[in-house]
Order: C-alpha cells, then sequence, then structure tokens
C-alpha cells in the first residue's frame, strides 16, 4: 500500500471540516468583521478601527460580568467536584441497586436547559412554590426577584442540582475502575477509610476528576439559559453573567459592533482557558503541569 | 455568491489571508521537514504548531491589553506581537 493511498482516509474527515467552515469558521470571520465597523443596516457600514474593542475593554459593566462570571464558576465548582466525589462514595457498588441509582442520579441531566429554569422559577415561588412558599412558611423571608443574594443562591442551587450528577457519575465511573487488588492490600495494612480515600480512591480518580472540573467549568463559564429564564440577569444585574451581556448588547440593543468586539474578546478568554486546562489535562500523572 | 452579509472589509481580508497562508506555509514546512517536539523557555513540550498557536494566542492577548491600558495606536502593539512571535517560534 502506498502512501497516498494510506492518506485517501482524510477524505473521510472532509465532511466534517466542511460543516465546521460553515458553522464556526465564516461565522467567527463575520464576527470579525463586524467588530470594526458600525453596521446600521445591510449594505450601510462605517469602517471605526479598533473603536468597540477600546469602548467594551473600559466598559465597566462588562468587568463586573467577568468578575461574577469567574466567581459564579469558582463557587459552582468548589461545590460541585466534592459533593459529586461524596455522592459516588455513597452510591451502591453492584446490583440492582447501583443501577436505579445510577438511572435515578442521571435524571436531572437529561432535562433542558431552559426547562430546568423554568422548573425553578415554579418551585422558587415564594408564593406557590415548594422552596420558596416553605422558606417563607418558616419565617425567613425569601424573593429571589427582589434580593440579589437569594438570586445568587437559588442560581447556585439549580447549577448544583443540575450538574452534580455529572461529577458524581465521573467519580463513580472512576472509583468502579481501581482494581479490587489495591482495596485488599489497604485491608491487610489496617488502613482506615480516611486512608483508603486519601491514597487510593482519590490518586486514581484524578484522571476523571480534571475532565469533570474541565467541563464543568467551561460549561458554567458559558452558562445562558438557565439564569436568563430564572433570573433574566436580576433584579438589577446581579446575576448578568457575561453571556447574558452580551446577548443585551446584540439583541437588545441592537449594537452589532460593540457586541461582535465583546464575543471576540469572550472567545479568546475561553480558548485561553481551553487551551490551560487541554495542557492540564494532558499533562495529568506525568509531573509536568 | 453574495457575501454582503459578511461585511467584509480590506483589513479583515488581508487578516484572514495572511492566518491561511502562515497555516499553508506551515504545513508546507511540516511536509519537507517534519518537527519534533523540544522544550524552550515556555514550560512545556511544543511542536511547530503548538508554537505558533501560542504566539498568536499572546499576541491577540498583547493586542487587547494594548487597547484596554494605553490610549496609543495598536500598531504599536503589532509590532511587539511581531517581535514576540519570533521569539517564541525560535526560542519558545
Amino acid at each position: 500500500m502506498n502512501k497516498w493511498e494510506d492518506n485517501k482516509a482524510w477524505f473521510l474527515v472532509l465532511p466534517v471540516f466542511i460543516i465546521v467552515a460553515f458553522s464556526a469558521i465564516i461565522p467567527l470571520m463575520t464576527v470579525v468583521n463586524y467588530s470594526i465597523q458600525d453596521i446600521f443596516g445591510p449594505g450601510e457600514r462605517v469602517f471605526v478601527g479598533v473603536e468597540w474593542f477600546r469602548e467594551v475593554l473600559s466598559d465597566s459593566r462588562l468587568h463586573e460580568a467577568l468578575l461574577k462570571q469567574f466567581l459564579f464558576s469558582g463557587l459552582v465548582l468548589l461545590i460541585e467536584i466534592p459533593l459529586g466525589i461524596i455522592i459516588a462514595l455513597m452510591m451502591p457498588k453492584k446490583g440492582w441497586s447501583a443501577s436505579l441509582s445510577l438511572v435515578l442520579i442521571a435524571l436531572p441531566l437529561l432535562i433542558p436547559w431552559n426547562v430546568i429554569g423554568t422548573i425553578w422559577i415554579v418551585f422558587t415561588r415564594p408564593d406557590i412554590g415548594l422552596l420558596g412558599a416553605t422558606i417563607n412558611g418558616m419565617g425567613i423571608p425569601f424573593d429571589h426577584t427582589s434580593s440579589p443574594m437569594q438570586a445568587w443562591i437559588t442560581l447556585m442551587l439549580m447549577e448544583v442540582w443540575h450538574w452534580t450528577p455529572l461529577v458524581a457519575l465521573l467519580a463513580y465511573a472512576g472509583l468502579r475502575a481501581i482494581p479490587e487488588a489495591y482495596f485488599q492490600a489497604a485491608k491487610i495494612d489496617g488502613a482506615s477509610s480516611w486512608a483508603v480515600f486519601k491514597y487510593i480512591q482519590l490518586p486514581k480518580m484524578r484522571g476523571v476528576l480534571t475532565i469533570a472540573l474541565l467541563l464543568r467549568f467551561m460549561d458554567s463559564f458559558l452558562i445562558y439559559a438557565e439564569p436568563f429564564v430564572l433570573t433574566g440577569g436580576g433584579p438589577g444585574n446581579s446575576t448578568t453573567f457575561l453571556s447574558i451581556y452580551l446577548v443585551k448588547i446584540a439583541v437588545g440593543q441592537f449594537d452589532l459592533g460593540p457586541a461582535a468586539a465583546f464575543s471576540l474578546i469572550y472567545f479568546l478568554i475561553i480558548l485561553l482557558l481551553s487551551w490551560l486546562f487541554y495542557q492540564v489535562l494532558q499533562n495529568v500523572g506525568k509531573g509536568e503541569a | 455568491m453574495n457575501l454582503e452579509w459578511m461585511a467584509w472589509t480590506l483589513p479583515t481580508a488581508i487578516f484572514f489571508t495572511t492566518i491561511v497562508c502562515i497555516l499553508i506555509a506551515m504545513t508546507i514546512w511540516q511536509v519537507i521537514s517534519p518537527c519534533i517536539k523540544r522544550r524552550g523557555f515556555i514550560p512545556l513540550s511544543t511542536t511547530r504548531g503548538d508554537r505558533l498557536f501560542i504566539g498568536l494566542l499572546s499576541s491577540a492577548y498583547i493586542h487587547l491589553a494594548w487597547l484596554g491600558l494605553t490610549p496609543f495606536s495598536i500598531w504599536i502593539a503589532f509590532g511587539f506581537s511581531l517581535a514576540w512571535m519570533v521569539v517564541v517560534m525560535r526560542w519558545g
């Protein structure tokens, strides 16, 4: 078989290249084009250079949204990762109860994101919602539509409820992959449960936990549908994250130039973070990261 | 095909053409002289393509930092970025 015949396999990935070109590269090129022009309408545009970038970079609301985005992602990870590990450790190891618990725990992952927001609107309504009315019934005033702190707590609860199962499932898969011989050796040595977790289970789960960390960070950093449905970015701007603010500029104000510049900055942040996480993921266990 | 909706301008056309030319040149370079991973001042083992990516991404951040922190012309940042690209590709 000669080299040319070997290379024919590249044609099999051609459809993917074409799809990516149409769905990602051409829109990205358009965004770059928009980011340096003032768009008034079809065929009506003025070249403004890097003006929109200067404007967006000096926008204090963008700085606030970025800070809130990092804070939200950080808090979500601080809760979801340990909670997911605890749930995975508590899940049954074999038998029908293991299968049942896997199905039950995966249920929140199957619900569409906008439906999650709607469910939580109803669930947390101060007058009729199960959670909201219960908290109010206990004498604690609760209304996430008027209190920024309560809006954040509600969003965090929703995010944790929605996505901790993913961490739990990944951690569970990692735990199940550990050979039984490790636990037998630990038992012979008289190791405590904590020692087993610290020296066997946690190091062996490092790979899957890194993947969980990556997925959850990127996903929470791009969050849009759930807070948009639940709080609409409010009260005030307290839950206006980057994606919500971007949509407000692009769709609400129809400022396509600044929105395009904002999108490119957002894209560069995501690109840098993805690359950094990818490097960490690649070097897990090699001692390079 | 009408590409009016893409709102092309001469600077963005030059920008994307340059990127495509760089990618083609890198491919030809790779075919003629395949590179092996090496370690420079960047604390990672990198290929030529890795260093190009790191150089381009960091150049984008140099431009953003320049625009966000100084009132001076973007061309100065462009000059710094070119120098930085050479440093990364040669010693990175």
